[in-house]
């Protein structure tokens, strides 16, 4: 088997360069791949676009690319209370597209498997819908969405092999296992690196066909946005 | 008028056995605390959970199981998990029952506006225009006025709409309405104490009244 592995996030992310499109998995700050945006802040990087369902927090996950200015484009389907986002935009340095979450998802699983576009009911006669082709089906209306694809993708699994095979936990896998496929280079951070055959073929989420990179992340944080608990 | 949770209990009395359900933040999630206990229905998350548990005890707290408000939460015997592509699916293509929302305001064509929306910016909306957009049943929870006294209820959204002609059913802390459809909000059920004439005050939108108009039973305190 192709052996992908990588020495660490630093390494992953060495050849992003400025002005890249990046898809970063996660939903809120679950599945996020903590390991490769710290390294993404160690670099200088400016005017990424970054495709994310959400902004992240102030000192966590995307909203750490936010602070220090690295991302020129956000692509999300909802970005929260998120001050220095809020701050950038106001201001104009940094530029937002809001797209209804199922689209977003959709148009990146059209982007891993070669569908160029597609027709959704969601948006119609509303303004997401503003410019774009409207076709009628079975007496229905449906709007014309394009797929997404990317120079990078960042994403987070549970466990996986050096050959790139991945397996997600909990509502963890969100995102990530279509941003595997979407992306030209798809780098992928893992809690536990195992070799190659130690893993069940049946219980594989993600085939290593879709990763270039992978790497065993320590000190997950998984910061948690709202702890709730039976009373 | 009816208190958040008394809406969240008027609308659990609608949910019927073996339904797969999507319950939207706001008063939508209160109703899964008021389902009688024999019934048997699924809660889905956009994010990617059949099977939406209560609140885990502190303990058990796992930040890899959350639903789609962030929070932490537990999954129910005879889960399943899955990517968000497959969460949209299931919800577009109509595989969902039913979806009870909030809103910020209904038209009386049945038109929906949803967005976040704080410090005067659109912050998204997250599922629900895919939500509204699928051949559910749409069910809306939300108070009947802004908290200037304006109603919700109206001729047309004032707001950017996320769905149109998709809400069948409106629950508010004053009644229950269903929209015709030829338009107009047909008053079913009045809430305890509630006169029509203040309902019709409170009712920017058509509001169709026919016959006597009982008032709700609710059957649980609180």
């Amino acid at each position: 088997m192709i052996n992908k592995t990588v020495k660490d996030g630093i390494e992953a992310v060495s050849d992003i360069e400025n002005g890249a499109v990046i898809l970063i998995g996660g939903f809120g700050l679950c599945g996020i791949p903590e390991a490769s945006i710290n390294a993404l802040l160690t670099t200088n990087l400016k005017g990424l676009t970054c495709i994310s369902n959400n902004a992240g927090v102030d000192d966590f996950g995307v909203g750490l690319l936010i602070k220090q200015h690295m991302l020129r484009k956000l692509i999300s389907s909802y970005v929260g209370e998120n001050l220095e986002f809020e701050r950038q935009y106001k201001v104009g340095t940094l530029e937002l597209e809001l797209i209804p979450q199922g689209t977003l998802a959709e148009r990146i699983r059209a982007g891993g498997a070669g569908i160029p576009a597609f027709y959704t009911p969601a948006g119609i006669g509303t303004h997401v819908a503003d410019g774009k082709e409207v076709r009628e089906f079975d007496e229905r209306l449906f709007l014309l969405e394009r797929w997404i694809k990317a120079d990078f993708a960042l994403i987070k699994a549970w466990k996986g092999d050096t050959a790139g095979n991945l397996i997600y936990k909990g509502t963890a896998r969100n995102f990530n296992p279509l941003m595997a496929t979407a992306g030209k280079i798809t780098i992928a951070e893992v809690e536990e690196l195992v070799p190659v055959g130690e893993l069940d073929p049946n219980q594989i989420h993600t085939p290593g066909i879709y990763v270039q990179r992978i790497f065993q992340g320590d000190n997950y944080e998984k910061r948690i946005e709202n702890q709730t608990v039976r009373k | 008028m009816l208190s958040k949770k008394q809406i969240a209990q008027r609308i659990a009395s609608e949910i019927k056995d073996g339904q797969y359900i999507y319950l939207g933040i706001g008063i939508p999630t209160l109703i899964a605390n008021y389902l009688p206990e024999q019934l048997e229905v699924v809660f889905q998350s956009e994010n990617g959970l059949l099977g939406i548990g209560p609140y885990p005890e502190k303990e058990d707290m796992d930040p890899d199981i959350i639903n789609a408000s962030k929070e932490t939460i537990s999954m129910v015997k005879g889960s399943s998990l899955f990517d968000s592509a497959e969460a949209f699916a299931m919800i577009r293509g109509g595989h969902i029952d039913l979806s009870i929302l909030g809103a910020l305001e209904v038209s009386e064509n049945g038109d929906i506006s949803n967005w976040k929306i704080s410090s005067g910016l659109i912050k998204g909306v997250g599922g629900a225009l895919d939500l509204v957009a699928s051949e559910a049943k749409l069910y809306v929870a939300m108070h009947h006025c802004h908290k200037d006294g304006s109603s919700k209820l109206l001729k047309h959204c004032e707001m950017p709409i996320t769905g149109i002609k998709c809400v069948q059913k409106i629950f508010t802390d004053l009644g229950v309405f269903t929209i015709l459809p030829e338009g107009g909000f047909k008053l079913c059920e009045r809430a305890p104490g509630v006169t029509i004439e203040e309902i019709k005050a409170k009712t920017e939108g058509r509001l169709v009244i026919k016959g006597e108009i009982k008032e709700m039973e609710l059957f649980a305190q609180d």
